[in-house]
């Protein structure tokens, strides 16, 4: 039974996850935390494993949630399914790759779910972050259940200092690998002491 | 089209070897991908390596697996887009597959949780930065602005009040409607 649940939740994140990459976190989080099936640090994590092991990210997480709930065949079972409708998809596309990418309806349809997408994205990225800053999350914190958690504050102001500030100033632009870097660094050294 | 064994393997090793160097996923792989089966052997032209890259951006699914099902498909039809599929997917399946046997018991040294820690605040920011990077490429029209708006807005409600609102539901939502915008800007366009 949780084979055809991680084959039916990886098929739907491999249907609906336009963009690539990190475009697709906010479904996938949606799917994996809604069934219990990893907890928001646990994804971050995987996020973090994955930018530093070879392949995309959406079969390392559908790798993992699959070995973690069903061992070999779970792992087999879900990265089948978030692969099959890319596979299909192109199968079908092949005699018209041109006149699909040129189609007005196609190019609406896009411009619509590209917007979609960059909402579903951002709102991720500030829930995540607002679960890391405030315990009890972003409505907790508004209900003044807890008060925020400082060293993260501070570390936060510290990395996207150096990514969104010092980053793009760079000659050679550092990759997401070097800021996970620094971020362990940090953590360890904060935490730590 | 003639599928022999060699060239199935072929495609095989060559798409594995891509999936093996392709850290961090998606664009990185891309140049990987021109070098192999442009440049180096002409299994697809130029235009059709361009045209590609569209398609994969538009249709969901990782890149790196609409590549390589495409490529392997015009090199050697379906058994062909098996191979290239298999060999893209296997190196991150294995690598990944040994590392959730062990990242239980490594998460419990001290060090490392205190690590990761910090790790979490950095993924928070590169999600933040993809997102803030799909923003700067939204036209800047009504429509766009507003569905990202609407979509932005309704996932944090959301997370505020703990309803929650499915993302297949504001994407299907989002695509019906610049759809719907875009069959009366047409049918506008014919009354005139």
């Amino acid at each position: 039974m949780i084979l055809l649940e991680l084959f039916l939740g990886f098929l739907e994140v491999g249907c609906f996850s336009f963009g690539g990459g990190y475009a697709a976190v906010a479904l996938i989080r949606e799917v994996v935390l809604s069934r219990g099936w990893l907890t928001e640090e646990l994804l971050a994590y995987i996020i973090a494993v994955s930018e530093s092991t070879p392949g995309p990210l959406m079969v390392n997480l559908a790798t993992y949630v699959g070995s973690s709930q069903a061992g070999a065949a779970g792992a087999a079972v879900a990265t089948l399914a978030v692969v099959l409708p890319a596979f299909c998809i192109i199968l079908a596309l092949m005699a018209v790759l041109r006149r699909f990418t040129a189609n007005p309806w196609v190019r609406a349809l896009m411009t619509g779910l590209k917007a979609c997408v960059t909402g579903l994205i951002l709102a991720a990225g500030l829930e995540m972050l607002a679960g890391n800053l405030l315990p009890g999350g972003l409505g907790g914190g508004l209900a003044g259940a807890s008060g925020p958690d400082w060293l993260a504050l501070a570390l936060v102001l510290l990395l996207g200092g150096f990514w969104f500030g010092l980053r793009p100033r760079m000659k050679k632009k550092p990759s997401p690998v070097a800021l996970i870097l620094l971020a362990a660094l940090l953590g360890a050294a904060a935490y730590s002491l | 089209m003639k599928h022999s064994a060699k060239l199935l393997w072929q495609l095989f090793t060559v798409f594995f070897k891509i999936g093996l160097f392709t850290f961090g996923g998606g664009y990185a792989m891309l140049s990987l991908i021109d070098d192999a089966c442009v440049e180096r052997r002409s299994w697809i032209t130029r235009e059709e390596m361009e045209d590609l890259v569209v398609v994969a951006e538009s249709t969901p699914g990782p890149v790196a697996i609409n590549c390589a099902t495409f490529v392997g498909a015009r090199q050697g039809g379906l058994p062909g887009a098996l191979a290239a599929t298999l060999g893209m997917v296997l190196p991150s399946f294995l690598v990944i597959f040994a590392v959730s046997r062990f990242l239980d018991r490594f998460l419990q040294i001290p060090l490392v949780a205190n690590a990761f820690r910090g790790v979490k605040l950095a993924v928070c920011l590169l999600i933040l930065d993809a997102g803030l990077r799909l923003l700067r490429r939204l036209p800047r029209k009504p429509l766009p602005i507003g569905i990202f708006l609407v979509c932005l807005g309704l996932s944090l409600a959301g997370s505020l009040f703990s309803l929650r609102l499915s993302s297949v539901v504001l994407l299907l939502g989002a695509g019906g409607l610049s759809l719907l915008a875009y069959a009366l800007s047409r049918r506008g366009g014919r009354s005139r």
